[in-house]
Order: C-alpha cells, then structure tokens, then sequence
C-alpha cells in the first residue's frame, strides 16, 4: 500500500510529525472543549440550585481533604438500578458551582449525591465517628479526630472570593457576612438563621457540638453532608425537555 | 512500516526488516495478521453507522442527536417505565387498598413485604439495622415495642413524617435534660435511675425515694406504672428493652443530658406506595399490634 510511503515522511521528519501531532490534537481539542464554551445545551436549566453556603463550602473543603471522592462518588448514572437505588440520575446543574467536582469514580462506599437528609445528624456523626457501630460490615475508616478539630475558617472569604472568580454567584454581601453565616448556620435556634435561609435558600442550621470552642470539622462535614442533592425540586423539573 | 526503497530482506526468515540495524540486531517488520487487520477496517467502517444513528458530533449550541434519537436519558426513562409496568397490577393495588386490607390479604401482603424488605435495605437498615434489630440509639423493629405506636397507621404515620424531623406532623416531644437544666439534683437522677433499673430488674434495695421522684417528674410522660405513652414517644420503662441502655450509669446519663432521636420524614422521599410496603414489612418485623 502506498500510503505508507508518504508515512515515513512523519517518521522520519520530527519537525512534520510535530505539526502532525499538534493538528490531531487540536481537532481533538475543539471537539472536545469547543462546546464547552455553549454550555446552556450542556447544563440544565434547574430552579433551586444554589451557591454552598459559607459552613457547607467549609465542610466541603474537608471532604476534599479527607479524599471522600477516593471511595464515594456523586454521580447516580441514568441507569435503572442507580436510580431505583439513589434517587433521580445526577443533573450537571447539581454540580455548576462545585470547583472542582466531586463526581467520583469509585465507589468502595455507596454514592452521596443524595444522601443529604437521608439520615439524622446524630446518625452522620456516630457513622463519621465509628462507622461500624451503625454499619456492622463497613470498611470506611473512622473519622472521629474531626469532631475533635476546631473548624479553621479563617480563610472562607477568600475561598468564596476564588470561587466567585470562576463563576460562583458569591457576591460581595454574601462575602462579607460569610462567618455571620457561618455561626448561624450552627445555632438552630438563632433569628439569625432566617437571615441565612433568605441568602441561601433551603439552608439548614445544624446543632454544633463544638460548644464554647467553636465549630468543629465535624459540623461543618455534616452541614455539607446534609445538603447534598437537597436543592432540586424533582416535582418541578421538566425531565423530557432535558433529555440528552 | 516497511520502507520499500531500502527493502532488505532477512535471510533466515523471509521476512522484511526494518531496514535499521544495531549492533549488527536488525529487527523484523513483520506484517500484521490479514484476518486482524480486516477485523480493524471492519471495525472502523461500522463505526461510521454510530455517527449517524447516535448523539455524535459536537456543535455550537448542541450536538447532532442521530437517526434513532437515542438519549441515555430517555433510555432511563424507558427503563424505569418497564419497570414500573412490571410492576403496576400489584403496585397499583397498593395504592389503591388501605393498610389494613393490604395486611388482610395474603398474596399482596406477601408482595408488600418483599418491596418494603428491598426499600428498608436501601433506607431504613443504616439506621434501623438489616433486619431491623436496631442499635444504641436507633430502635429495635423487632422486639414489638413501638416508640410511637405499633398499629399500622401509626407506623406509616412515622415513617412519612418521622420523629423531630422538622415536619410540621412529625412526631415531637423530647425526653429533658432533668441534670442539665437543673430540674433534678445529681442526687435525685441516681435516685431516680436507680428506681427505673429496679423496673425491669426487681432489687430488694429501697428505691422508694426514686419512686416519688419519678412519680412528680416523669411520670407525665412514662405513666404512673412506667408502661410508656406512644403519643409522646415515652418508652415503657419496665421491660428489658432499651433504646440507649438500661444499665444505671446509662440511665443516668439520659436523665442528665436528655434525649431524642431524629428520625427523618420518609414521605418527600419516597412514593405512596413505599412507604405502605415499608409500613406493612415492619409491622410484620415487630409481630404488629
């Protein structure tokens, strides 16, 4: 065959391979990022997704710390027996403003896209604490240092400010009364907590047991926990017209 | 590839080599097995037909959705509509009969606890346990001793709304931190643990003093003979079932510290028909009432 000839031009010319490789990969590239810069056909439009609030976002900071995506994905597939499992398949919407996503791989432990109000907070921090004494056959290592940790959110502003950067609607108000928010997301019983829910909708105030020491990680992982997959209202969402 | 115009032909062999050489090793530039090679163009060819009838390319604004209009989402949907059809006539029949005609009824009964037993697995069990044994904390399903009622109706009643679950008709009420907020001296609460101890594990010590101290303090909610109220959540003190442990020290510490479990509210998670199949397989853990 003679095409084969004119393919020692590119074996033996590194210069023409070069520029061979660089034109593969930019078709490779504008097929694949190209529609990335249309995302209204990739992301869904979903009413109730909202920005983490500033202790979710703190919570969520320790689970990519802790490396939860390493045995946890939050992804329920369109497949039946996901779905039938977790709950309604995973909507790119869900995780617009995750930076990165959490989406996972692997799953040693079961997916957490839903798992938010599936169980007590009093559940979410025995399991975290000692995860077999409420699943005998779990393998997931205990977590229990992090009720024992004081939750460092020194830095949260900053980290929403990033996060606003890339695409986030954290705006400015929403910056400055992040660690007003953050107390109150901790105290129930607070008036402060209607504020909160006023900003992020759905928020849940979850009982600290950090007491006079302030948060610990535990509460923040646990608000986090708690909310994921919760924004969605499935009544409302036009399934068919979202087909892809 | 072979280079024809430096063709050199390895004696031993036959076969083409490479035309390089190192150290006097020359390398063959063996052709690939005909049958695989056409198995790749073979391949390549019917990959073309997928461009055409699957989502393929790219676009601006979109993608082309292909000659079959396959999307994995419709195909979920599909999926899920077989298998709600597979199970409509008995599902249907769910919805459509009480509680107590699902349990009256043998075959649906039959059918009811098989899908509660596979709901409770996914929902209920990480809390409640496998088979609903329960643990420090969580109730036991199997013991027929019910928090909130054992009837039917009262089952399904917590399970769609759960117990301080933060809706409006879940079940509320707490046990108090008699210690904590200093209702009961240190005193009393080991006075008073001592005489609940003494409930379901007869001593011939004198609780006596426990006894008036239970009567004006807990005997609201527990009864004046300790056997519980469901309508408050208040479990019957004298049977050798505890929810967080009958020893003293236990005891002592929920008197302190108080108590009170969340359960969430099931009903904006799971449909009708469920939460009956759960209802009717837990009363059926528990021996019903």
């Amino acid at each position: 065959m003679s095409m084969w000839k004119h393919h020692a031009i590119f074996e033996k010319n590194s210069l023409v391979l070069l520029v061979g490789i660089l034109i593969v990969i930019a078709i490779g590239g504008l097929v694949e990022i190209g529609p990335l810069f249309y995302l209204k056909s990739t992301i869904e439009t979903v009413d109730g997704v909202r920005p983490y609030t500033p202790l979710e976002l703190a919570g969520r900071n320790i689970y990519v710390r802790e490396g939860c995506y390493l045995c946890h994905s939050q992804m329920i597939r369109s497949l039946r027996d996901e779905v039938e499992r977790y709950g309604h398949y995973s909507l790119a919407a869900e995780s617009k403003y995750d930076h990165p996503f959490q989406w996972g791989s692997k799953r040693t432990g079961p997916d957490l896209a839903r798992v938010g109000g599936k169980y007590s907070d009093d559940w979410q921090r025995g399991h975290l604490n000692d995860p077999r004494s409420v699943v005998p056959g779990s393998v997931m290592p205990r977590y229990g240092f992090l009720a024992e940790t004081p939750l460092d959110f020194a830095h949260i502003q900053e980290d929403m400010q990033v996060l606003a950067i890339e695409g986030v609607p954290y705006t400015p108000d929403l910056i400055a009364k992040a660690k007003v928010d953050i107390k109150a997301q901790l105290s129930p019983d607070d008036p402060s907590v209607a504020d909160l829910v006023k900003r992020y909708p759905k928020a849940v105030a979850h009982a600290s047991l950090g007491g006079e020491a302030g948060p610990t990680e535990q509460d923040a992982l646990v608000a986090y926990l708690q909310m994921l997959g919760t924004t969605v209202d499935f009544k409302l969402f036009d399934a068919k017209a979202n087909w892809r | 590839m072979v280079d024809n115009t430096h063709q050199d032909i390895d004696a031993a062999t036959g076969t083409a080599t490479t035309g390089h050489e190192w150290d006097g090793i020359k390398e063959l530039n063996t052709p690939l097995p005909k049958w695989w090679l056409y198995i790749l163009y073979a391949c390549i060819v019917w990959s073309v037909g997928y461009w055409f009838l699957y989502p393929a390319i790219p676009l601006p604004g979109g993608h082309t959705p292909g000659l079959l209009g396959w999307t994995s989402r419709g195909a979920v949907t599909a999926d899920l509509q077989e298998l709600q059809a597979q199970r409509a006539t008995l599902v249907g029949q769910l919805n459509k009969s009480t509680l107590q005609q699902i349990a009256a009824d043998p075959k649906l009964a039959e059918f009811a606890r098989a899908y509660g037993r596979s709901s409770f697995g996914v929902n209920c069990a990480p809390c409640h346990g496998s088979n609903g044994q329960g643990s420090a904390g969580y109730p036991n399903l199997t013991a027929d001793r019910w928090l909130w009622g054992g009837k039917l109706d009262q089952i399904s009643q917590t399970i769609t709304h759960g117990a301080r679950s933060g809706d409006p008709d879940g079940h509320e009420g707490n046990m108090p931190a008699f210690g904590k907020d200093g209702i009961l001296t240190k005193d009393q609460i080991g006075q008073v643990a001592a005489y609940v101890v003494s409930l379901s594990t007869p001593t011939t010590a004198d609780v006596s003093a426990g006894q008036k101290v239970f009567a004006e303090n807990c005997a609201p909610c527990h009864g004046d003979n300790a056997k519980g109220n469901p309508d408050v959540g208040a479990p019957n003190l004298t049977t050798k079932i505890w929810l967080y442990g009958g020893d003293k020290a236990t005891i002592q510490e929920t008197l302190t510290n108080g108590r009170g479990g969340h359960m969430p509210a099931w009903g904006s998670k799971l449909d009708p028909a469920t939460i009956k199949a759960l209802t009717v397989y837990v009363h059926a853990l528990g021996g019903g009432q």
